[in-house]
C-alpha cells in the first residue's frame, strides 16, 4: 500500500508510450484498406470449384457425386446432375453438375466439403472482401461464380496445390500406362476384351 | 460603431496581454441599463468557449495517448492526425435518437444532465485563471467551489433514480457512496491551505504563493512537505470525485453496463460526458490554485515574458496528461478497496496532514519545521501503509481430500 507498484506501472506505461513513437516494431496495427499483409496460406473463407484448362465450365473437376452436398453440416450446397457426360482429366467420361449453388449466408467455412471431395474439385478460397451495396444480392453463388482456375489455387495455397497436382499427374500417368498395357494385351483378341468389359 | 469595434479589440488585447481591468474602456460604450448584463456576459463567454473546447481536445488527446500506451495508433482518420475526431463524435451524438424509457421519470430524467453541467460551470466562476482573470472574486471562493461542486452528486442520483433501471440505480448508489467518501479527504486536504494562508479567497491564496522580494523560487505550497502531501491526497480524491479510472466504478461496464447514465443516449449522454470532464478540469484548476501556485510561474523571472494565464493552462494541461497517464496504467479498484482507501488510509493521512500544517505554522525555525512535518508525514504514510497491507495469503497449497503427498 506504499505505492511502489503504482510507480512501477507508470514507468512501464511511459516506456510503452515513448517506445511506440521511437520503435516501429511495437506497433502491431496494420492500417487495413491502405496497407495489408499477405494472406496466410492456411486462411480459408469460402469454397470454390477448381477447373483445369481454359474453359471454366468444360474444365470443372466436379463430377456431381453429391458427397459434399450430403456432408455439408449447414446444408448450403445444392447440386443437380446433368444428363450428359464429359471426359475428366484422365479422359474417363464422368457426370457433370448442371446446377452447383452455394448459399454464402449459410456456409460456415468449415472446409468439410473440401475434405470429403475425392476428386480435388472443391477448395477453399482466401478472398474475404465480399461485401456489396445491396442486401440480398450475391448471397447465392452459382456454378459460374464458383469456378476458379487451378492457377488461382496454386497461387493462394502453393504447397497444397503442388501436392494435389503431383498426385493427379501420377494417377494420370498410371492410368495411361495401364490403358497402354491393356491396349497391347487386347490388340490380338478384341472380341474377348469386349466380353470381359460386360 | 468604429469606436465600439476599436474598444472591443482593445479589450481583447488587454485580456491577452495580461493588463488589469480589460473591460474598463469598453463598458462605458454600452447603454447604462445593459452595462451589468454585458459585463457578466463578457466574463462568462470565454469560460463557455474555452473549457468545452479543451474538453473536445482532451477527448482526442486521451484516446491517442491511451492508444500509444497500449502500443496502438489511436484515432488518426478524421482531420490532420485525427485531431478532428471530436467533431465527428459531436455530430454523431447530436444526430442520435434521444431515447427516454417509458417507465422513466420524464422530468427528472431530462433535468439530470443539466443539473450536472450547470454546477460544474459555476465552479469555474471562482477560479483565478490569470493575474486579472477572475470571473467572480468571492471572499469565500473555496467554500463556494465545494458547495456548488457537491451538487453534482444530486444530479448523479437524479439520473440513476429517474431511469428506473436497476443498473442505473446501482451505479448511482456507487457514485454517491464514492463521492461522499472522497469529498472528506478532498476538503480536508484543501483545508491545509486555508490553515496556512488564513483565507478562503482563491485569488488571495494565489497571492500567498508568489515569490517574496528577491527570492528566485516561487513559494508554491507543493514545495512544502504538507503541501506535497496535501496535493497528492487532493489529486487522488479529485480523481475519485470525477469518477475517473481507476475509480470509475459507477460506470463499471463489465458489471453494471454504464452505471447511472445507462439510459441516456444522444446529446444527453454527451452532456454527462462533458460534465464529467469539466468537473475534472475544475478540480485540476482548484488543485493548481491551492498547491501549484495558481497562475504564478515557478521562477518569478519567467513571469515577465509569459502571460499568467499561459502558466495556468500549462499546469492544467500537465495535470490532465497525468490523469490520462494514470488511466492508462491502473486497473479499476474493487468497491471494498475503494472504501478502504478513502476511510482507512486517506482520511487519517489528511488529519495527520492538518497536524503537519499546524507544526509548520508554529515552529519558527525553517529547518525544524521542515524536519518535523516531513518526519510526521513520512512516518504516518509508511506506518499506515504497512499496517493496512493485507497479510500475504500465498503459501503451500493444502488439499482437503487428496492425500498430502499425492503428487
Amino acid at each position: 500500500m506504499l505505492g511502489t507498484g503504482i510507480i512501477k506501472g507508470m514507468v512501464e506505461t511511459a516506456r510503452n508510450f515513448v517506445g511506440s513513437y521511437t520503435d516501429k516494431e511495437r506497433l502491431t496495427t496494420v492500417e487495413y484498406p491502405e496497407e495489408r499483409i499477405p494472406a496466410k496460406e492456411n486462411a480459408r473463407q469460402f469454397p470454390f470449384l477448381v477447373f483445369d484448362g481454359e474453359d471454366p465450365q468444360a474444365g470443372l473437376r466436379c463430377v456431381a457425386c453429391q458427397i459434399c452436398e450430403k456432408e455439408c453440416p449447414p446444408q448450403c450446397i445444392l447440386i443437380v446432375k446433368d444428363t450428359t457426360k464429359k471426359p475428366d482429366y484422365m479422359g474417363k467420361m464422368q457426370f457433370q453438375p448442371k446446377v452447383f449453388d452455394i448459399d454464402i449466408s449459410v456456409c460456415m467455412s468449415c472446409q468439410i466439403c473440401v475434405e470429403v471431395c475425392p476428386f480435388e474439385a472443391i477448395k477453399m478460397d482466401t478472398e474475404f472482401e465480399l461485401s456489396r451495396g445491396d442486401r440480398f444480392g450475391g448471397l447465392l453463388v452459382n456454378k459460374t461464380g464458383l469456378a476458379k482456375s487451378n492457377a488461382h489455387y496454386r497461387r493462394i495455397h502453393p504447397a497444397e496445390a503442388a501436392e494435389v497436382d503431383s498426385r493427379l499427374a501420377a494417377e494420370k500417368a498410371k492410368a495411361e500406362a495401364k490403358a497402354k498395357a491393356a491396349a497391347a494385351a487386347a490388340a490380338p483378341a478384341p472380341a474377348t476384351a469386349d466380353v470381359s468389359k460386360k | 460603431m468604429m469606436d465600439w469595434i476599436r474598444e472591443f479589440l482593445g479589450m481583447l488585447w488587454k485580456t491577452v496581454s495580461d493588463q488589469p481591468d480589460p473591460k474598463a474602456a469598453f463598458l462605458p460604450l454600452i447603454p447604462e441599463e445593459w452595462r451589468s448584463e454585458t459585463s457578466v456576459l463578457l466574463s462568462i463567454a470565454p469560460l463557455m468557449m474555452i473549457f468545452p473546447a479543451l474538453f473536445a481536445l482532451t477527448t482526442v488527446v486521451e484516446r491517442k495517448g491511451l492508444g500509444r500506451i497500449q502500443n496502438r495508433l489511436g484515432p488518426n482518420r478524421v482531420g490532420p492526425a485525427g485531431f478532428l475526431q471530436f467533431a465527428a463524435d459531436g455530430l454523431k451524438t447530436l444526430t442520435k435518437e434521444d431515447i427516454v424509457p417509458r417507465a422513466a421519470d420524464q422530468l427528472v430524467h431530462f433535468l439530470a444532465p443539466l443539473a450536472l453541467v450547470v454546477p460544474v460551470f459555476l465552479t469555474f466562476s471562482v477560479l483565478p485563471f490569470g493575474r486579472h482573470l477572475v470571473p467572480l472574486d468571492l471572499e469565500s471562493g473555496l467554500l463556494f467551489f465545494f458547495a456548488i461542486g457537491a451538487a453534482t452528486e444530486l444530479s448523479v442520483f437524479m439520473a440513476g433514480w429517474a431511469s428506473r433501471n436497476k443498473y442505473s440505480l446501482l451505479g448511482a448508489l456507487r457514485a454517491v457512496a464514492q463521492m461522499v467518501s472522497y469529498e472528506i479527504p478532498l476538503i480536508l486536504s484543501a483545508l491545509t491551505v486555508v490553515m496556512a494562508t488564513g483565507t478562503l479567497s482563491l485569488p488571495q491564496i494565489v497571492d500567498a504563493q508568489a515569490a517574496g522580494n528577491g527570492e528566485w523560487l516561487a513559494r508554491w505550497h507543493v514545495f512544502t512537505p504538507w503541501g506535497f502531501f496535501g496535493f497528492a491526497l487532493f489529486l487522488v480524491a479529485a480523481c475519485a470525485e470525477a469518477n475517473r479510472a481507476p475509480f470509475d466504478l459507477p460506470e463499471g461496464e463489465s458489471e453494471i453496463i454504464a452505471g447511472y447514465y445507462l439510459e441516456y443516449s444522444g446529446f444527453k449522454f454527451a452532456l454527462f460526458f462533458l460534465g464529467e470532464y469539466l468537473g475534472l478540469f475544475a478540480a485540476c484548476g482548484l488543485g493548481i490554485t491551492l498547491f501549484l501556485g495558481g497562475w504564478h510561474a515557478p521562477l518569478p523571472i519567467l513571469e515577465r515574458w509569459i502571460p499568467s494565464y499561459a502558466w495556468f493552462f500549462a499546469k492544467l494541461a500537465a495535470l490532465i496528461g497525468l490523469f490520462i497517464w494514470v488511466r492508462g496504467t491502473l486497473p479499476r479498484v474493487r468497491m471494498d478497496q475503494l472504501m478502504n482507501l478513502a476511510w482507512k488510509f486517506m482520511l487519517p493521512l489528511a488529519l495527520v496532514n492538518l497536524l503537519a500544517v499546524a507544526l509548520w505554522h508554529f515552529l519558527p525555525n525553517p529547518l525544524a519545521r521542515w524536519a518535523a512535518s516531513s518526519i510526521l508525514l513520512a512516518g504516518a504514510y509508511v506506518g499506515l501503509g504497512r499496517a493496512l497491507m493485507p497479510p500475504s495469503r500465498i503459501g503451500k497449497r493444502v488439499y482437503r481430500y487428496a492425500p498430502q503427498d499425492s503428487r
